[in-house]
């Protein structure tokens, strides 16, 4: 398979931060909360320490104001409502935090964040992340390539698939206390997508630490797939030799299949999935047209060759 | 007892007060404090509005039968009117802001969506109740106004279903509505059988 980089941009290409601040600096009282939420704890972003690199497949994309991505959230483990798991998300512990690894894999057991974050140095992706709901934003992503993690646990031929689970704790996660899904949260990918350079590990964005209400401590990013296979808080991966039943198929299998590949000529049975509203833009701001693969086709639609994809959706 | 001109007074804040959740809306746009989906907030903001003053408009009679208080229906053509109007606006962020006014999005768009084709339907049987709401109608209409604005009913029901279909897994807020205007819909058949078998009892 060929894969083609496009060209690295700087760090510094990105919009300055104090720039997408400025145009909610009239908000200032919530301004000053998520920054009281989000001060690093770990010195993610000292100002003076050196830039980290930006990684291929970074397209040229401005990323969404910061503020956006923080306070319009689809984590229905705390609230169905995008704003609320902002604030309900920060009651959660990260620290400390294990991985549980099992299944057709050599190296399984549980493992401290530490250990596994401590092998894999920090990149940084700019990514388009498309929801199957019909919005999409672009978010600078810190964390290393998903291939280099999963690498480490020497995955045997029997691995067709991985499957994540997210964290289970319905006293904190309280959106857990109502059976709208079948908790816990389950996502997965078959070997070679989860392989492939594209599949990212994200343990920060924007420069900082990754915030809670955005996943921390661990998150899957799956940029050519809908929002929702991008798995938050992940507590256990498992190699498999059958597809794993993910959270979204079990609750809807009609709308939500295994692949959910973003396509823009499969619909949703409920809406079309043509265009997308890129969060932040101006009320006047036309709808995007959505792109197959979310515009990584280039890279990924190899892996789909002599797949009718209106079946395996 | 309240005059002419105190109940003028009070109309007036009553417009005020419906009209109020639009200027907040407004103001919120303008100012840009509608966070990341700012169309998706006025267009859900506006929704809301008009199932509430619907479910409001639904209440005026059960009110009356209950407490044999009738001063509410004063009110109901204001608050019939602002269910119309925010259920306008609703339509209007959505074939305007949202669609951008492409014929080609709207073809492409509205269709295949149950839940969109069930919220136009809605729209489409508020607007006689609308037209038909003035005095002059009323009395041109006379017995058979009464019949259409027995729409309203169905107008009740389609828009629960624009509801229900749009909705991802939860349905808390649906349902409430729902829970609602159901029961402000039993509320009137005790009195509507009873009518009824009066009207057979007189005819026989």
């Amino acid at each position: 398979m060929i894969i083609k980089t496009k060209s690295d941009i700087l760090s510094s290409e990105i919009t300055d931060q104090a720039v997408f601040n400025s145009r909610r600096q009239f908000i200032k009282s919530a301004t000053a909360l998520s920054a009281g939420l989000l001060l690093p704890e770990h010195g993610f972003a000292e100002p003076n320490k050196p830039k980290i690199p930006v990684g291929p497949y970074s397209a040229a994309l401005t990323p969404t104001d910061r503020e956006d991505v923080l306070n319009y959230t689809n984590y229905y483990e705390f609230s169905t409502n995008k704003k609320d798991s902002t604030h309900l998300a920060q009651k959660l512990q990260t620290k400390p935090w294990s991985v549980e690894v099992t299944g057709a894999a050599e190296k399984t057991g549980v493992f401290n964040l530490e250990d596994i974050l401590k092998d894999n140095a920090i990149e940084e992706r700019i990514y388009r992340f498309r929801c199957v709901e019909a919005w999409s934003m672009v978010v600078p992503w810190m964390g290393f390539p998903l291939a280099e993690m999963l690498k480490r646990f020497k995955p045997t031929a029997n691995a067709k698939y991985v499957e994540f689970t997210t964290l289970h704790k319905p006293d904190v996660m309280v959106g857990q206390q109502s059976q709208i899904l079948n908790w816990p949260y389950i996502e997965g990918l078959r070997m070679d997508e989860a392989m492939h350079p594209l599949s990212f590990i994200a343990t920060g964005m924007y420069g900082e630490e990754l915030p809670k209400q955005n996943g921390a401590p661990l998150r899957l990013v799956v940029p050519w797939k809908y929002g929702f296979k991008s798995i938050k808080a992940i507590v256990k991966i498992r190699f498999t030799e059958m597809m794993p039943i993910t959270a979204w198929y079990a609750s809807a299998p009609n709308e939500y299949g295994f692949f959910a590949n973003v396509n823009p000529d499969v619909d949703h049975p409920r809406w079309s999935q043509k265009r997308e509203r890129v969060l932040g833009s101006s009320i006047f701001t036309a709808k995007r047209e959505t792109e197959k693969f979310n515009g990584y086709g280039e890279q990924v639609a190899a892996l789909y060759s002599g797949m009718d994809l209106t079946k395996s959706f | 007892m309240l005059t002419k001109k105190h109940w003028a007074v009070i109309k007036a804040v009553v417009l005020l007060l419906g009209a109020l959740p639009f200027l907040l809306l407004i103001k919120a746009a303008m100012l840009d404090q509608l966070g990341a989906n700012p169309i998706e907030e006025l267009h859900f903001g506006f929704g809301d509005w008009a199932l509430r003053f619907l479910c409001v408009s639904l209440a005026i009679t059960p009110y009356k039968n209950l407490t044999g208080q009738s001063w509410p229906t004063r009110f109901r053509r204001m608050i019939g009117l602002f269910a119309f109007f925010y259920a306008a606006m609703h339509f209007l962020v959505y074939i305007v802001l949202d669609l951008s006014l492409s014929v080609t999005q709207f073809i492409e768009e509205v269709p295949r969506s149950p839940y969109i084709l069930m919220g136009l339907l809605t729209f489409i049987l508020l607007i006689p109740l609308a037209v038909t709401s003035t005095k002059n109608m009323q009395k041109k209409l006379g017995r058979s106004w009464f019949k259409v604005h027995r729409l309203i009913y169905l107008a009740a029901f389609t828009a629960l279903l624009h509801y229900f279909w749009l909705v991802k897994l939860d349905y808390t807020e649906p349902l409430i509505y729902a829970v609602v205007i159901v029961i402000l819909l039993a509320m009137r058949v005790p009195k509507y059988y009873n009518k009824s078998k009066f009207a057979a009892n007189s005819r026989r």
